[in-house]
């Protein structure tokens, strides 16, 4: 590891009174890749937003190279050679990859763009992070993995130094996170500077070098690489969670849901599996291998070819959202931002909506029921919020969730379908989720869990189905299922696939 | 990149209760989330001064009735633009409505009463041909009825004859007075309440603003989008149609090139009022303190003699101003 080229000294900043950071000390070196670690509300975001010139420290010093500098709008700290790499890219989808890698700074001859330059330059750039791609073609044609890359091409190519990766990984396949991890490990030995952040324990465990904690916007410790998991927790909760996935079993009751011979073309095929009350099924498989299809098929949300789902023993009819939300059926999707919630919408409104029309009367609000209702499953799901007012944008993670899953609670219902449920949402808030499943199944419920984190997946199920490719390619019982198991299911049909 | 996260989005401040305000920002706040309100006096104020006439009941119910087709259309856009739709044809229809009013009497022979319902169904169901494009042919808003524009007031036309036509009593009657009080204004009050009312107790109206704040989420709660919004422009074309007939009332005849333009007035009412172009916002108290904050300059300009091209300017000025003082209010 190099000279330290990025010190923060005693940070702190508040908004509106409230303090986001406080006292908080931070030291990067050449050639390191430095991991910020902490629940959503530790303080992160506002401290990578310091570096990158979005907001100022009321308080503290910044240090570029020994030099202390003030880093009041995101040019300058392009100038220092800051710069980060959003969860959200910063690229134009439509442009070509040329002329993103360029943009700002075009090349011209005679007042005209130089696109051979241009080209040149782009060329140039894709090599560094190892990415074979036809510069000419729109960036929005190339997949997540690959458009992070040309974002991280071009801050190299803008001579950045210090490096900074918001969740990169969030939107990567296993495979992609890979190629990733290689060109990290390569600008490393180039002595680039990273200041790299991620939910993912294990990638933290393979990548980093040192790990800052932060909780409650205030500095933990800083350790190296090599801490376990089990430790880094603790430091980020501040308390010692024994268990991470608190599955209580219950007694499997009466079937609930039976889907049979389900089948959308391209997506997948020929689905069957019943989930009986009390039961959690896991639903394992790689990216793309059409958990998310099935799951929104079955909750009405999407057309299916043929096939039949039964919830209770009654039919369910196709693509018929209010159909399948009367028998009981909430589905928590993916992502909860853009399908789960309306943001600008207060908390009464956003866990009262799967109700609004069951409990109305002459096409009126229940009103005054809807909020004692919806203050009820607050309060039970512990749903941290200044009132029931409150816009749902500003909740953490952890608390959209539950809000989601609060809907379904209200709505009563019997059979849930949670889509990467912890997605995005830190350690303790991850545990009181495992909480509301048991909930859910000890109250007589049914539960399908599709998950890619395979731990949750084979800890909190207590059967698990794998797919691969659109198809179910296995049933594991909790105890027979290992990571190693699971996997040799999920890659079955893709390898026998490919041999043809 | 820092317009994604407001400071107050902060995350350690996302659980903590607001910071005790003091006096003083209390009033600020208040002035800030009744912008509109606000505006509305300056404006008043600011006639009163210019000229005494402003401040008399004569005039005071000139501007109610100037704002009534106004705010009308404008109350059947609040519904569409909370849906983060818009609806380009309300001038259109309600002048189509007028026509097929009268000519349903003077040509069709029925009694003039019926006047009063022929109006509000033709809305209707020219509201519900774009309704239905929209909701289940998929077409974008602005083209639906930018398209419906163009039929309805051809239609007119073609109804029409190119000619004026006259008005029953009964229609006429809406442009008169009862008592002191000028009809168009009672049915302003009417509309204002009845959006109100829709927009907050109906499971319809509460509706519409989780599928302008965010349409899939909606579906996926197990809400009717696609009829919902099928029926929200139907809404907006019933009421073009009451505002075809108070605008025919006043002039006792239905002119086939009538309200030509008043769609973009309802639109400037409705964002003058605090609602937003992308859905999930509005109130009919503002869209209603909207209409009337342009009315009351249209009426201040012309009692000072100012031209209507300078009137034009003004107005546009005016819009400029309410949504950008609102941009910044949403940035604090």
């Amino acid at each position: 590891m190099g000279d330290v080229v990025l010190e923060l000294v005693g940070a702190s900043k508040s908004f509106a009174g409230v303090p986001a950071l406080r006292d908080v000390d931070l030291q990067v070196r050449a050639g390191e890749v430095h991991v910020l670690l902490g629940e959503n509300g530790a303080g992160k975001s506002t401290l990578i937003k310091m570096i990158a010139g979005v907001h100022e420290p009321d308080s503290g010093r910044i240090l570029v190279d020994g030099k202390e500098v003030r880093i009041p709008d995101t040019r300058s700290a392009e100038s220092l050679g800051i710069a980060t790499i959003h969860q959200e890219l910063n690229l134009v989808p439509t442009l070509s990859v040329a002329e993103n890698l360029t943009l700002g700074r075009t090349p011209r001859k005679h007042g005209l763009v130089d696109r051979a330059e241009m080209r040149r330059i782009a060329r140039e750039a894709v090599a560094r992070v190892g990415l074979d791609v036809d510069v000419d073609r729109p960036v929005g044609t190339l997949g997540i993995a690959r458009q992070q890359l040309v974002e991280i091409a071009k801050a190299l190519s803008q001579n950045a130094r210090i490096l900074i990766l918001d969740e990169p990984t969030a939107a990567l396949t296993r495979t992609e996170t890979d190629v990733l991890f290689g060109i990290v490990r390569e600008l490393r030995e180039a002595g680039v500077a990273m200041v790299f952040i991620s939910h993912h324990l294990d990638e933290i465990e393979e990548i980093g070098d040192r790990i800052t904690v932060l909780r409650d916007g205030a500095y933990v410790d800083t350790v190296p690489g090599g801490t376990g998991e089990a430790e880094l927790v603790r430091l980020m909760v501040g308390r010692d969670i024994t268990d991470l996935y608190p599955r209580r079993a219950s007694e499997a009751g009466e079937t609930l849901l039976e889907v049979e011979h389900l089948s959308s073309a391209g997506l997948f095929d020929d689905i069957t599996f019943s989930v009986r009350a009390g039961e959690v099924v896991g639903l394992a498989g790689l990216v793309g291998a059409g958990r998310t299809e099935v799951l929104r098929a079955i909750a009405g949300a999407d057309r299916y070819d043929s096939g039949s789902v039964r919830v209770g023993g009654r039919g369910l009819r196709r693509h018929d959202v209010a159909a399948a939300v009367d028998a009981g059926v909430g589905l928590v999707p993916e992502d909860r931002k853009s399908s789960g919630l309306v943001l600008g919408a207060s908390i009464v409104d956003n866990l009262g909506y799967a109700t609004l029309r069951p409990t109305s009367r002459i096409g009126l609000e229940d009103r005054k029921g809807q909020r004692t209702r919806g203050t009820e499953v607050a309060d039970a799901l512990r749903l941290r919020r200044a009132s029931m007012d409150q816009q749902v944008r500003g909740l953490s993670g952890g608390n959209q969730q539950k809000v989601v899953f609060g809907r379904w609670f209200m709505a009563k219902s019997r059979v849930l379908l949670l889509d990467e449920p912890t997605r995005g949402v830190d350690v303790g808030a991850k545990v009181e989720i495992y909480e509301l499943i048991n909930t859910i199944t000890s109250n007589g419920g049914a539960v399908v869990l599709a998950s890619s984190e395979l731990p949750e997946v084979i800890s909190m199920s207590d059967r698990v189905l794998v797919m691969a490719r659109g198809r179910l390619t296995g049933e594991l019982p909790a105890a027979e299922a290992t990571q190693d198991a699971v996997m040799s299911l999920a890659v079955k049909e893709v390898e026998s696939t490919r041999v043809r | 990149m820092s317009a994604n996260t407001p400071p107050k989005a902060a995350p350690a401040a996302a659980n903590a209760a607001p910071a005790p305000r003091s006096g003083r920002a209390r009033v600020t706040d208040f002035l800030a989330d009744n912008g509109a309100l606000v505006g509305l006096a300056l404006v008043c104020l600011v006639m009163f001064i210019a000229t005494p006439t402003f401040l008399t009941t004569q005039n005071l119910l000139n501007v109610g009735v100037q704002a009534a087709v106004t705010a009308i259309l404008a109350f059947g856009m609040t519904f569409v633009i909370v849906t983060a739709g818009i609806d380009l044809s309300v001038g259109s229809v309600a002048a189509l409505s007028a026509i097929c009013a009268g000519w349903a009497v003077t040509s069709g022979g029925m009694p003039g009463w019926l006047a009063l319902l022929v109006g509000p169904l033709v809305g209707l169901l020219a509201g519900l041909v774009s309704g239905a494009a929209i909701a289940y042919g998929k077409l974008p808003a602005f083209i639906a009825t930018l398209a419906m524009l163009s039929v309805a007031r051809g239609l007119g036309l073609v109804v029409s004859g190119g000619r004026p036509i006259d008005m029953p009593s009964a229609v006429s009657w809406l442009g008169g007075d009862l008592g002191p009080i000028p009809v168009p204004i009672l049915v302003l009050a009417v509309t204002a309440l009845i959006t109100a009312f829709v927009l907050n107790r109906t499971v319809f109206g509460r509706s519409l603003y989780a599928i302008g704040g965010n349409e899939e989420a909606a579906r996926l709660a197990g809400l009717p989008v696609k009829r919902t919004t099928a029926a929200v422009y139907a809404l907006s074309g019933l009421f073009a149609g009451i505002a075809g007939l108070v605008l025919a009332g006043r002039l006792a005849s239905a002119q086939p090139q009538a309200a030509s333009g008043y769609e973009l007035d309802a639109i400037a009412a409705v964002v003058i009022g605090g609602a937003s172009l992308s859905g999930g916002v509005g109130k009919a108290s503002g869209t209603l303190i909207g209409a009337l904050v342009l009315a009351v300059i249209r009426n201040g300009l012309n009692l000072l003699n100012v031209t209507a091209f300078w009137q034009q300017v003004v107005i546009g000025l005016v819009i400029a101003l309410a949504v950008g003082i609102d941009v910044l209010r949403q940035r604090r």
